[in-house]
Order: C-alpha cells, then structure tokens, then sequence
C-alpha cells in the first residue's frame, strides 16, 4: 500500500497509512449513526414490552401486544386522524401561503428583501414561546384577537378552549411560525429558475396565468417538494404548540402522536406504550419521506434528461 | 453581635418573657421584623444543638437537593444557613419551575442517577416512585433514636397528612395502614376549600355558599350581576390536576369514591353511580354557566391569577392560592376571605381532598444518613415556625404551628376566614384518591371526560359510562382489575 502524505504548513508533515483514510473520514458519520441508532434500537426493545415504571415486576416481552392493541384502541386511531390533520392543514395552507408571498416577492429590489428579512421574524421565534404569545391573544377574557373577533360580530369566541376551534387556532399558529420556511425556500427557488423561458413567453404575449401553471409551477417543483417534505417531517411530530396551548385537550381534540407519547412516557410512565407510538410515528415519518425522496429524486433525473 | 437582642429572644424561648415584651425590646433596639424573625431561629437552632443529638456527625458531607420553584422551597432557602452552621453540612440545590420539575425528578430518578440526595414531591408521585424503587422507605430512619433527633415530634404531624405519604405499596391499599411505607414526608399542605372576593359578596349582597347548589347558583349570580368576569374558578386543563382539587373534594363529601377495591384486592370504576351522575352533572353546569370561558386551559396557575386579579369571584380550588393572591401586587389583595365548604348539604364537614408538597430520599443516593439529617431538619418542628411565622411557609403540616398563637394571629389579622377554615376541615383532610399505579392515566382521562362534558360533545350519562368502561379496561391490562 502506497503511503497518503499530508503536509502542514510550517509546522512540518504528518502521514496517514491510505488504507485507514476512508475509516477516519467516515469516523465523524459512524459515531454519529451509533448514538442515533442507540436510542432507536433501544425504544424498539421498549416497544415490544409490557413496561411501567410504576408496575417494574410486570416488566415482561409482550413483543407485538403493545402495537396489536393499538388496532382495538379507539385514542391510538384519535391520534392518528388528528396528527394526520393536523399536519394536512398546516402544510397545506402554509405551502399556499408561502408560494403565494413568495411570488409576491419575488422581484429583486430593497422594499421587497427587507420585506422577506422580516416576515422571517416568527421563525425565529421559538414555537412554545409562540404559543404562549398566541395563548394570550387569544384569552377570551383579555386577548386582543378576541377583541377583534368581538367588533366583527364574533361573540364567545373561545379559541383553543373549544372542541370546535381548537384544531383552527393551533393551525393558525402553526401557519404563523413556518409559513416563512416555505416562503424563504421558495423565494430562493424563483429566483434560481433560468430566466430564459419566462422572457421567451413574455415576447410572445402569453398570459400570466399560463406563464404559472406551464412554467413556473413546474420548474418550481423540486423546491416545493422539498419544503413539503421538511414541513411534513416536522408537522406530523408537532409538539411544542399543542401542548403549550391546550396540552392535547379540549378532550382529546389535539392528542397528537407527540403529546399521546409524552403524556404516557412522563406521566403514565407508560414506557411500552409511549414507545410503540413513537415507533408508528417513525414508520410513518419513514413512509411519506421516501415517498417524497424518490420523487423529487424523479424530477431532478428528469430535469437532467431534459437539460 | 446581636449578642443583646439574642439574650432577649433566649429569654423569650425560655419563656422568661411574653411575646408583646420581647416585641417591645427589640423595638427599643431597633431590629427590624425581618432581622427579628432570624435572630428567633437562629436562637432555635442553638437550642436545638443542645438536646444531646450529634447533629455534627456527618460534618463535611455535601448533598443536593432538587426543588421545585416555590414558597416552601425559598422558606427552607431563608433558613438554610442555620441548618449549615447547625450541623456543618454543605447543601447544594437545583431549583426548576413547576411546569418542567416533574420530568426533570423523572428523569433523574429513572436514570438511577446519585446527583440528588432528597427532593420535593407530591404524595401522588411516590405512588411510581415507590413501587418502581427510586426513593427509601423512611420509616427506618423516624423509628431509630440513634438517626432522628429527639424533639423531632413525628407525630405532631397531622394525621391524615402524614398518613396520605404512607402506602404499602398493594392497588387499593389504605393509605397510613400498619403496614405502609413512608415514602415522604409532609412539608406543607393545600386543602382545598372556598376562597371569595368578599368585596365583591358584599356589593353584591351575596352569601357565601355552603353546598354545591348554593356554590352554582352564587357563581351564577356573581356573574349576572357583572361583579365579576365570571363566577367560579376551578381547574380544567387535560391533566390529572383538573380533578384532585374542588372537584374531587366535592365528589368525596356525597362518600363517593375513584375505584372499587374488591375483598381479593381487585380493582374497578366507581365513577358511574347515580350519585356521582348527579355530583358531575351539577360540577359541569356550574363551569358552563359560570366558570371560566377557558376553563379547560385553565391550571392552577390561571384559577388563582384570576382570583388576585378579580376576574372571577371565587374559588374552589387550593386554600394557599387564595392566600397567596390576598398579598403582594395583586388587585384584589386584602379583598379576600375564606371559608371551609362542603358540597353534599347532608354532609356534616368539609371533606378536602389535599395536595401535599413533601421530601422524599432518593434510593440512589450515597450519603443516606446525612440526608436524612436535612429532611428531618427541614420537616423538624423549629424550620416550620420559622416559615409559618416569617416566611409563606403554608399551610404547615404540624399540629403544634397551628396552635402557635404568632401564627395564628397572623393568619387571623389578614387573611379572614382562613384559620377557622383550616381548623373546620383539617379532620376531614386526606387524599381521598385510590392509592394504585395507573393514578396519572385514569385521572388524566377523567380530565378529558370532563372536558367533553362541558363542550358538550358527551352527555354526562354516556360520559361516564365510557370512562368506567375504560379505566376498567386499563385496570384489567395492568392486571390490577
């Protein structure tokens, strides 16, 4: 084996053996992959058990139980319709919000970059802070959004407090937080596309509708995979906004995978439990990302065949 | 220095002198209330060393303490340096706010980790605790002479408080039974009973209740008549906290009850009889017609900020809330008054379910004895007049600080009501909940029931009906039913 020299500046040389190289520069990778498989593997271990922290004799390998009774349980199917909702309405509503801003901005000039400088501003934020904020906007007795909502005629508006508006008042802040994540990503893609296709077709006079639909929106398509994919990931394992709002309440209406396996791990010290359900999660989360990887992945062989 | 004043305040704790002359000395000399209050203790404590215990046998030893930001914790802080001097112990603590404190003890106890010595809990916790091995059974350090010292008074603590930190560790066992473990001991206490804006009832013209139809139909009035935002504040968040204050003290007095424990110690609902349908049916009236319009994001911390700010008119929750929103910037602060309350009108005493700030030992701590010589100093008879008399160290859990007349007439010049309140329902006072394992899952889904409840969304019939038929399905899963 040949010998892989590396030279220090002034200081001299040291050499490293060839052979070891590729080991030492995927180090950083490996010991980064074992502390997350540690835990992961770990809560698998959890999951197929019989495990409270309050019952330790009744510790036991149940192995499939934990997930078989999530088919009969009617608050694991609650959870699911409620994180698959949840995450539903704010992705869609902030990747129409944020095309939509982003498309507004996307001329280059001073007004419209300090614009998109400080509709970053929520995302900034922490979002448990954000809630608490929004917590308090929204207080029937004080908050100032109740106060609007009273001089348009909206009486006994009680937000988070209520079954039916609960779920609209978490989305609105969730909108309020990330919309400027897919507003930001999408920016930067308007701004990449090649000009010479929307140049070409306004010399031929095409309509601007037409212009969005055959050329932006498909070359746009990547990027908003890309920001789906990542609010996706991030919405379906919402926790901090619902639980510092309403703690998954009223009644069940928010109990999402995140607050349902916290509840069991903290204050149920349901060990079994709470890790079955952040396995389904992770099943989850897995699925729809290879989904959104091999299409995206797609698109760009496409974009390269095309090119 | 100080040597003067320390001589008066000795004579005083000798009983050479009566309280209004040893005032009037300390006047002349010009000390403060403050400087007053720890020259007392510190007087206390050197009484303390000389009852023949060897409070300096683990001189130089270091325990930490975890604690939860709260009066108790900054009563026992003020004091610390007496316990210090006392024994030449070092004591280090962490202290974390409320709404993170309870992960933070479960996560260090699960993790067998020996960073804390002792820490602050609540009876409900040592119910996981216990069972899972985290904390020491401290009956073995109460009963040896050679560990506690002998005017530590164990059984000046009032009983049904002291007995609620006890379990056997059986689903259903009795609470304080001959064979129960003391898993913690008591530090404070909160009974739950009426705390109003007397302000507010007398421009009114209102009475104070005296039972769960009374209780509605004032809350009702308090708000009809605009002297409030609303009438009645009670918890309502989706947690275990919702049911062990008002409402759980009102469910006990009509001698209802969590759970069955069969004669072979099987576990079952209890929460769907006739009476209980209509205690609940009542309880969600009362917050829909007049409770808070977010009643169920509503936690401790909201029912007693309310209270001080005069939004609402009264509470059923925690006595020391009432106490603590009677002071300091609040609005409504020396507008408060309380009174003992008893939702069943055929009941003969109130019947407070309690919520008790304890200390516990960790099992994976390494200098036990030591710590145990915080605890009991921190529990000890001197620590609690000190707190109850100069700090907000309420409610205290000894008998004897209740009869202290300081104490008493304390209580007495600015919070109306309280003591009487306290005296009528102390007998009653205990943890009315089934001592058993799945405590934080059936109470966190009751919670949620009632939530429906009040949303409308479930009947109270249908509600609970469904909540039997799952905490009975839970009991029977964890083989406790």
């Amino acid at each position: 084996m040949g010998e892989f020299t590396m030279s220090v500046p002034a200081k001299g040389r040291f050499s490293i053996n060839r052979r070891y190289l590729p080991y030492l520069l995927s180090l950083p990778a490996l010991l980064t992959c074992i502390g997350i498989l540690i835990p992961f593997f770990t809560a698998v271990i959890y999951s197929l058990q019989r495990y409270r922290l309050s019952q330790p004799w009744a510790r036991k390998f149940n192995w499939g139980e934990n997930y078989l009774n999530f088919m009969t349980d009617a608050s694991f199917w609650n959870t699911l319709k409620v994180s698959m909702t949840y995450a539903t309405l704010t992705v869609g509503i902030e990747l129409l919000l944020g095309l939509g801003i982003a498309l507004l901005l996307q001329r280059r000039s001073t007004f419209n970059n300090f614009v998109s400088i400080m509709l970053l501003m929520p995302l900034m934020t922490a979002p448990a802070l954000a809630a608490l904020m929004w917590k308090l906007m929204t207080n029937p007795g004080f908050g100032i959004l109740s106060y609007f909502a009273t001089l348009l005629g909206i009486k006994d508006l009680n937000w988070a407090s209520d079954p039916a508006t609960a779920m609209m008042t978490v989305v609105i802040v969730d909108v309020w937080v990330y919309t400027p994540f897919i507003m930001i990503l999408l920016l930067a893609g308007l701004r990449s596309l090649p000009k010479q296709p929307f140049e070409a077709a306004e010399l031929d006079g095409v309509p601007r509708m037409f212009v969005f639909w055959k050329i932006t929106l498909p070359m746009l398509t990547p990027f908003l995979l890309t920001a789906t994919l990542f609010r996706v990931i991030e919405s379906i394992q919402q926790f901090d906004i619902i639980y510092a709002m309403t703690q998954g309440g009223p009644g069940d209406t928010l109990t999402v995978f995140q607050v349902e396996a916290y509840l069991n791990f903290f204050q149920s010290t349901n060990v079994g439990r709470s890790a079955a359900l952040m396995m389904i999660l992770w099943a989850i989360t897995y699925f729809l990302s290879n989904i959104f990887i091999k299409n995206w992945l797609r698109l760009r062989e496409k974009a390269r065949g095309e090119a | 220095m100080h040597e003067k004043e320390k001589n008066l305040i000795k004579t005083y704790v000798d009983g050479g002198i009566d309280r209004r002359t040893l005032i009037r000395g300390l006047g002349v000399m010009g000390v403060t209330a403050a400087t007053a209050g720890v020259l007392l203790n510190s007087v206390a404590t050197e009484a303390l060393a000389q009852n023949g215990f060897d409070w300096q046998k683990h001189k130089g030893t270091k325990i930490k303490l975890l604690l939860n930001k709260h009066p108790y914790a900054d009563a026992m802080i003020a004091n610390l340096e007496n316990f210090k001097k006392l024994t030449g112990m070092e004591v280090e603590y962490d202290v974390f706010p409320e709404d993170v404190y309870f992960d933070k003890v479960t996560a260090a106890l699960s993790s067998g980790s020996s960073e804390y010595d002792a820490f602050m809990t609540g009876a409900y916790m040592t119910w996981t605790y216990g069972p899972a091995g985290w904390i020491d059974d401290l009956n073995e350090y109460i009963n040896d002479s050679a560990k506690t010292n002998p005017d530590y008074n164990w059984e000046d603590m009032l009983e049904g408080v002291r007995n609620s930190c006890a379990w056997n560790g059986q689903p259903g066992g009795e609470l304080g039974s001959a064979d129960a473990k003391q898993w913690c001991i008591p530090w404070g206490y909160e009974q739950n009973n009426l705390s109003y804006n007397a302000r507010m009832f007398k421009a009114g013209g209102l009475t104070v209740p005296t039972n769960i139809d009374e209780l509605a139909a004032t809350a009702a009035q308090a708000k009809t008549d605009g002297l409030a935002s609303y009438g009645i504040g009670v918890r309502g968040s989706r947690s275990w906290a919702t049911i062990h204050p008002g409402f759980l003290s009102g469910y006990a007095n009509f001698g209802q009850k969590d759970l069955n424990v069969s004669a072979d110690g099987k576990l079952s609902a209890a929460m769907n009889t006739d009476v209980s349908r209509d205690f609940h049916a009542k309880w969600v009236g009362m917050i829909q017609d007049s409770g808070a319009p977010d009643w169920s994001t509503h936690t401790w911390y909201q029912v007693g900020t309310d209270l001080g700010a005069g939004k609402s008119a009264m509470i059923f929750d925690a006595d020391i809330l009432g106490y603590f929103m009677n002071g300091g910037d609040n609005a409504e602060a020396g507008n408060l008054a309380y009174s003992p309350f008893a939702a069943n009108p055929d009941a003969s005493a109130p019947t407070p379910n309690i919520w008790i700030w304890s200390l516990a030992m960790a099992s994976a701590g390494k200098q036990k004895d030591a710590t145990w010589y915080f605890l009991q100093w921190a529990s000890g008879p001197e620590h609690a007049v000190f707190g109850a008399t100069q700090m907000d160290f309420v409610n205290p859990v000894r008998k004897s600080v209740w009869a202290n007349t300081d104490f008493r007439a304390r209580l007495e010049k600015s919070y109306p009501g309280y003591v009487e309140m306290h005296d009528v329902s102390a007998p009653g006072a205990k943890i009315h909940f089934t001592p058993q394992p799945l405590f934080f899952d059936l109470t966190t889904e009751w919670a949620a029931t009632l939530q429906k409840m009040v949303a409308n969304e479930l009947p109270v019939d249908e509600g609970l009906d469904q909540l039997a038929q799952s905490v009975d399905k839970q009991l029977k899963e964890a083989g406790l039913g």
